[in-house]
């Protein structure tokens, strides 16, 4: 250890504030960062995975509704 | 060859790839980053003129190195989108410069705060500052303008233009302490020299680099991932994957 006891580390003879805050700034922006994408990549791998199951359960199994004519008002000008 | 370069065109090929190598990546960057950190900030001796507010290189010289190595990499990337369309090097340029965003504004801060007992002063317009925040610029002028296109294609192509334009700030960074009168001391990490500090120094500081060089290569990759799985939401390939449960 460069330290006598942990309130000198603390303390970092006088510098102690700025050595903290920066790390404490560097930790909490690279974990953030880091939790930030594997969250993401987590909620795009669900979505696809939603977005295929739907497909499936339109296109797959269940067979398709069948076509309904319903009157519609179309202006001609 | 081309064989080769097909398939390192291929995002499929990439993600699994990617998945082989992420937990080395991170777990030896977390060992290697926490082993640095440890021992740069509770260990490594004092410095005879700085006092203890240098242990912030610690972290203030990887972030800065990561941040210019990063946009290197990035420029790399776009030239290969230009010249021969690989989506995958697309797909790298955006997935990385949020990241190179992050280390610069950390690299500034960490500098700012050794700055002000060190130098007595928060900020200089000082040569080696000043391109620094250009850098910072550029990252963001790549996020919005990518976010900007809604298009792909042209997207890319803008993106890489502009990331290649920027380019030349590099150089600036690396030799204004060289080339201008700057407050901001020379180079502290030098490949083709012995190194100039002592090696309890260095050792620490080596190894918070490859730490932090390490949890880059992770974020690339997870980063890529999201973007390729966005990217062939609707391919076969994807579908398989996602169908037979594996990240």
């Amino acid at each position: 250890m460069a330290f006598d006891s942990l309130s000198a580390f603390i303390a970092m003879e006088g510098h102690g504030p700025y050595v903290w805050t920066c790390y404490a700034v560097f930790v909490i922006f690279l974990a953030g960062l880091m939790i930030g994408s594997a969250r993401r990549n987590r909620a795009v791998l669900e979505a696809c995975k939603r977005g295929i199951e739907q497909q499936g359960s339109t296109t797959g199994t269940r067979p398709k509704a069948a076509a309904t004519f319903t009157r519609v008002d179309v202006s001609q000008h | 060859m081309w064989q080769f370069f097909h398939k390192l065109g291929s995002p499929k090929w990439f993600y699994g790839i990617a998945n082989r190598f992420m937990p080395w990546f991170l777990w030896g960057g977390l060992i290697l980053l926490g082993a640095g950190l440890v021992w740069g900030l509770a260990f490594a001796p004092k410095d005879y003129l700085q006092g203890n507010s240098y242990r912030i290189i610690f972290i203030h010289v990887p972030a800065a190195f990561l941040a210019q190595s990063v946009y290197l990499m990035m420029a790399s990337a776009a030239l290969v989108t230009l010249v021969w369309r690989m989506k995958l090097a697309d797909v790298f340029v955006k997935a990385i410069a949020p990241v190179g965003l992050i280390l610069t504004f950390l690299s500034l801060f960490t500098g700012a705060v050794w700055g002000k007992p060190t130098w007595g002063t928060w900020w200089v317009w000082d040569a080696r500052l000043t391109s620094m925040l250009i850098l910072l610029f550029l990252y963001g002028g790549v996020i919005a303008l990518d976010k900007a296109i809604n298009d792909e294609k042209s997207a890319a192509r803008a993106v890489a233009v502009l990331v290649l334009v920027g380019v030349v700030n590099i150089p600036i960074i690396k030799y204004s302490v060289d080339w201008w009168n700057t407050l901001h001391q020379p180079a502290t990490f030098k490949l083709t020299e012995k190194p100039s500090m002592p090696m309890e120094m260095w050792v620490p500081l080596l190894l918070s680099v490859l730490g932090l060089y390490l949890l880059f290569g992770w974020l690339a990759c997870i980063r890529m991932k999201t973007e390729i799985l966005t990217r062939e939401r609707r391919t076969r390939w994807v579908r398989e994957l996602v169908l037979a449960g594996r990240k």
